[in-house]
């Protein structure tokens, strides 16, 4: 298999849903906390630190070819909001048709019989990883991406923030992401030796809250 | 319409003709256009005059609220069960394109849930002239534009108006009002879609989309011969 699959994989192109999901931003917008490439930053950081890392080791986690059910079961704990649980299956359902049609494979159609409804989007990615022959690393690197490159493309459309400064918000991110990623990856190691419960927990009540709220709003342009 | 063709064994990934059961899935048409231009409308129009012979459901790809969903369970044209939305991010034409991912699990969960279907309708969000549908969502589509919108835009063409099914031009009781020449619009129509059809209705008429509704009835039997 080919480490390029990780560009088919992580290009925001990718036809898995990402594009009607704000990662949060909508919320943040509405209210007040980002208004600009800085306040982006600091939002894309936190997400990055909690719920990108968790995120990121559950990809991991089932790249190395942890039980996706229980994998499931603890993205499930490690998120509080009904709003984001909701988000997550449904995300990881539309992945799961792309990636079925891009890596044909027998765990993806076990995961796709196991949760007709869809699974939660991190462990999906990381069977699609596995499925595309890409590494542990991989998947936690292009989920660690997905949460702050999703936020970052939804407040060009939402602030109508200059393109530019999103992409650079991003670029001063990488060295971060690398360090997420790695401390994912470590994590999803430890797994298949100790259980899910080693997986980061890390929390963003702020996240979680505004996703509850945002669910509510009768107009908007994101679905989360 | 696509060749009958399916994956082994496996749930419709996108454009199959058979759902899992092995059972031939709904027809699907899609509905696309400019903002205003009559899509819901039309799409009332067809339930009421469908809904008697059909099993039918319809999905809406609002921009950014439920309007087009509740405008039609407010007309009660279908139960609530049979209308679902689909949220697009701001991108109605990704949506319905290049990323068709929602659009089918709600096509598919209406099936589920209230099938067996013969037709679903698939109204896009208000957009530009370059807007199609993936022919990995739908089977056919009708790209509807109105005599208020300037009736230079047959001419103007783009994917919609040359390459849909079914062109409509809606509202044509406005031209008149609005000095929009209804002769110059079909030339430009067939100048642009050769021989692909065009209809010019006005929904103010009794039985206005009748001649929408007998298209869609020929498509269908098309699809289920």
């Amino acid at each position: 298999m080919s480490r390029a699959a990780l560009l088919v994989l992580a290009d925001g192109r990718f036809p898995a849903g990402g594009h009607a999901h704000s990662g949060g931003a909508e919320a943040a917008v509405k209210s007040g906390r980002v208004t600009g490439a800085a306040s982006l930053e600091d939002f894309c950081r936190g997400r990055l630190h909690t719920a990108g890392l968790v995120s990121a080791s559950l990809a991991a986690a089932a790249a190395l070819g942890a039980d996706p059910a229980a994998l499931d079961a603890a993205a499930d704990a490690r998120t509080p909001s009904p709003a984001l649980r909701a988000a997550a299956r449904r995300l990881g359902r539309q992945l799961m048709r792309a990636a079925r049609a891009a890596w044909p494979s027998a765990e993806l159609e076990a995961l796709a019989r196991e949760f007709p409804k869809g699974a939660h989007q991190p462990v999906v990615l990381g069977v699609t990883a596995r499925a595309a022959g890409l590494a542990a690393d991989d998947a936690a690197y292009c989920s660690a991406y997905e949460s702050v490159s999703g936020p970052a493309t939804a407040t060009v459309r939402l602030l109508s923030l200059d393109p530019f400064d999103a992409s650079a918000v991003l670029a001063r991110l990488a060295p971060e992401l690398d360090r997420v990623a790695g401390a994912a990856a470590a994590a999803a190691r430890g797994v298949l030796d100790h259980g899910v419960d080693v997986l980061p927990a890390a929390s963003a009540p702020l996240l979680e809250i505004g996703a509850q709220a945002h669910a509510a709003w009768p107009v908007r342009l994101f679905a989360s | 319409m696509h060749l009958d063709h399916t994956h082994d064994g496996a749930s419709a990934v996108s454009a199959d003709a058979h759902r899992p059961d092995g059972a031939r899935r709904a027809l699907r048409i899609g509905l696309g256009g400019p903002v205003g231009s009559g899509k819901t409308a039309t799409v009332a129009a067809l339930c009421r005059s469908l809904r008697d012979e059909l099993s039918l459901a319809v999905v809406t790809n609002d921009i950014y609220t439920r309007e087009d969903a509740e405008f039609l369970l407010r007309e009660a044209v279908l139960p609530p069960e049979r209308i679902a939305a689909v949220e697009t991010g701001a991108c109605p034409h990704t949506a319905i394109r290049d990323d068709i991912s929602a659009n089918l699990e709600a096509v598919e969960d209406l099936e589920d849930e209230v099938g067996p279907l013969d037709l679903i309708l698939v109204e896009s969000g208000g957009d530009n002239l370059t807007a199609t549908f993936s022919k990995g969502l739908v089977d056919a589509q009708i790209f509807v534009i109105d005599v208020a919108g300037g009736d230079d835009i047959p001419r103007k063409g783009g994917p919609g108006v040359t390459t849909a099914d079914l062109l409509v031009v809606n509202k044509t009781d406005l031209a008149p009002h609005v000095g929009s020449d209804l002769g110059r619009m079909a030339a430009d129509a067939k100048a642009q879609r050769a021989e692909l059809p065009v209809v010019f209705q006005s929904l103010r008429t009794e039985d206005g989309v009748a001649a929408v509704a007998g298209w869609v009835r020929e498509r269908l039997a098309a699809w289920t011969a």
